[in-house]
């Protein structure tokens, strides 16, 4: 059917036809453009937000200290509840399905950090070894704080790959001391974390030690646990269980809400998935949108074009073309227009993205962007179709008026 | 060559219709050189449309070289066309976005003559029309008189039984006229069949049978000189040789 001359003659009615040619070819590959673009777009800010969950356990409930609302057997209302060591045992005894658990003590006021000269600030976390679950701290070199430096409140630290960077430079850390406060910790573990970037810049060191070392008595700010088969109801449920527990050991009411707080992870967790569904929506909605409006815009074009051309057809007609001859050039040049520039939009679209990715800083909010290939080829394939079908009929009706009234149109 | 016996065309209108050729009938042998004349709505288009397979009629028949042209499928009557018929039109008809060389050579293209071929039977019609050297221009680089030359190339580039000329000078001047009409008097000297429509009496005084159309209905026929052309002054052809070699205005 497509022999040199043929193709010829379709390649040459293209180049005459220069802006209708474009403003099609631009329909189209507009259209393609704008919705792997969203597609990429929705997929990164998707990733960013996964990202940045995937350091905590999904499956965790924290819970911290509050002050009471409600009087209770003689106790007055605004009454600080402290957290403390016998909270934390009490939380991994009685509470049902925990797996890991960890406590945080916070030290108050900025730490100077120093190792030699170099000095600088970071955030220094006292933490059960349990933490490097909830957290899911990656050990790099060395090892996590353990039960044995707990026992004995060595003086031990764990530090993240900015820490090392800034404080020893190219040196391996491991075994070497820094000082935290005033008071000197050997590094016994490097670790890295996939979660926000200010993950990379903390310090672990056992929490004995910091209550010790740091005036903190028995006192505990947050636990954090996770659960095994956590879901919205039972997570509600140990949250319960959590409730009951604390308002039996610090004589609190029942159903104080302010007395301690709970941060239910869990329930985070399926607010980010449905927040997911929302973006997920969303593109598809406004990608719909951009193919509707491409594939009328197709279709407009086309329909222009073959009108434009009544008298042109029938002249091929006097000539001796057969209707035939005329439609499928017609059907030919907009399926070529059509898949050449949805192609073209398609490559530009990805081929954006993928600089993007490459070259975007990374950042909390947007990563990986990429889009689904098999939808931006279903979406192109569906603007060809519509761009031949516009094409088509009007061409078939062109083709059957004799050819004596469409040499009358002007 | 072409038969018309007892031939009728209407138009339907809003109410009623336009009975545009009434019980016509006319025999063109081979080899003559006819205008067809009639002031407008005399039906003297419609007729060639007919004669064209451009447009179908109601009744009677049409028989071109032994073949009745009725009911032909879409595909079948541009067969016809293209191995019949060709067309020069008032308004010349050239696609704009082809060289002269391209528009000459496009009725081989439906007949599926290689390129090579065509573009080398179409430079030698061309050549026939004095516009070798505008081969490959476009035909808004061209005279009116020029662009009508390529038009009758390409209108005998298929070799065909007849030509049809509708109107053939209506856009050109006087001068040009003359140069065209004498090209359409050595071709048919070569044998060509040319049937022109025209309402000039010079362009039909030019040939050598006039068929005078009133109300759809043959009101005379017969050689120029035995009709009363209305403008005595150019009845006689004075300058028929030679003008065919011209280059153009």
């Amino acid at each position: 059917m497509l022999d040199v001359d043929r193709w010829r003659e379709i390649t040459d009615s293209l180049r005459t036809a220069k802006l209708r040619t474009f403003a099609t070819a631009l329909s189209v590959a507009w259209g393609i453009f704008m919705l792997v673009i969203l597609l990429g777009a929705g997929r990164g800010i998707q990733n960013g937000v996964a990202h940045n969950f995937r350091d905590d356990a999904t499956n965790s409930l924290w819970l911290y200290g509050g002050s009471t609302s409600r009087p209770f057997r003689g106790y007055g209302v605004g009454r600080a509840i402290q957290l403390d060591d016998g909270d934390y045992e009490a939380v991994r005894k009685s509470i049902e399905r925990v797996e890991y658990a960890t406590g945080r003590f916070y030290l108050r006021g900025e730490f100077t950090v120093r190792v030699g000269r170099r000095t600088s600030s970071f955030d220094v976390r006292a933490v059960h070894p349990g933490h490097q679950y909830l957290e899911r701290t990656i050990i790099t070199d060395g090892r996590f704080i353990n039960d044995t430096d707990l026992d004995a409140r060595r003086k031990v630290a764990v530090i993240g790959p900015e820490v090392v960077t800034q404080l020893f430079g190219r040196r391996d850390p491991l075994g070497r001391y820094l000082d935290i406060g005033g008071t000197t910790y050997r590094v016994v573990g490097v670790f890295t974390d996939d979660g926000w970037q200010s993950e990379l810049s903390k310090i672990y060191i056992p929490i004995t030690t910091a209550q010790t070392v740091y005036g903190g008595g028995n006192r505990i700010d947050q636990i954090m646990f996770t659960i095994a088969d956590a879901t919205g109801a039972s997570s509600r449920q140990t949250e319960g269980q959590l409730r009951q527990l604390m308002s039996a050991r610090k004589d609190f009411h029942p159903d104080d809400e302010k007395a301690i707080r709970i941060r239910n992870n869990v329930e985070e967790a399926q607010k980010i998935t449905g927040l997911f569904d929302d973006i997920d929506l969303f593109v598809w909605i406004v990608g719909i949108g951009t193919i509707l409006a491409g594939m009328v815009g197709v279709s407009n074009i086309m329909l222009i074009s073959v009108r434009e051309r009544t008298k042109e057809i029938g002249l091929r007609k006097a000539l001796g073309a057969t209707p035939r001859t005329i439609v499928s050039q017609i059907v030919v040049e907009s399926l070529l227009i059509t898949s050449g520039s949805g192609y073209l939009g398609m490559v530009s679209g990805l081929g954006l993205i993928e600089v993007i990715a490459r070259y975007a800083p990374e950042n909390d909010y947007f990563r990986d962007p990429s889009a689904n290939l098999s939808v931006v080829v279903g979406a192109t394939v569906i603007l060809v179709v519509c761009g031949v079908l516009a094409g088509y009929f009007p061409a078939r009706l062109a083709a059957r008026i004799q050819p004596v009234e469409a040499l009358r149109a002007d | 060559m072409l038969a018309l016996e007892q031939l009728n065309k209407s138009y339907p209108l809003a109410r009623g219709s336009l009975h545009v050729i009434r019980d016509l009938d006319l025999r063109v042998a081979a080899g003559e050189f006819v205008s067809i004349m009639g002031s407008s709505g005399s039906g003297k288009s419609t007729l060639l449309n007919i004669l064209g397979i451009l447009d179908d009629y109601d009744s009677g028949t049409y028989t071109l070289d032994g073949t009745v042209m009725r009911d032909l499928s879409e595909h079948r009557a541009a067969q016809y066309r293209n191995r019949y018929i060709g067309f020069v039109f008032q308004s010349f008809n050239l696609l704009p976005f082809k060289s002269a060389v391209e528009n000459v050579a496009l009725p081989l293209f439906y007949r599926k003559v290689p390129r090579r071929e065509r573009n080398a039977r179409a430079l030698d019609y061309l050549d026939r029309v004095g516009l070798r050297d505008w081969a490959d221009h476009l035909p808004n680089e061209l005279s009116g008189g020029q662009k009508q030359r390529v038009a009758v190339a390409r209108s005998l580039i298929t070799q065909p039984r007849i030509v049809l000329a509708d109107e053939p000078t209506g856009a050109l001047d006087t001068t040009t006229s003359d140069q065209l009409m004498a090209l359409f008097a050595d071709l048919n000297a070569e044998g060509a069949t040319i049937i022109v429509v025209t309402h000039e009496p010079e362009v039909a005084a030019r040939t050598q049978r006039v068929v005078r159309l009133v109300d759809g209905v043959i009101a005379a026929d017969g050689p120029p000189e035995a009709l009363a052309l209305g403008t005595t002054e150019l009845a006689a052809p004075a300058y028929v040789d030679g003008a065919a070699s011209s280059a153009g205005p």
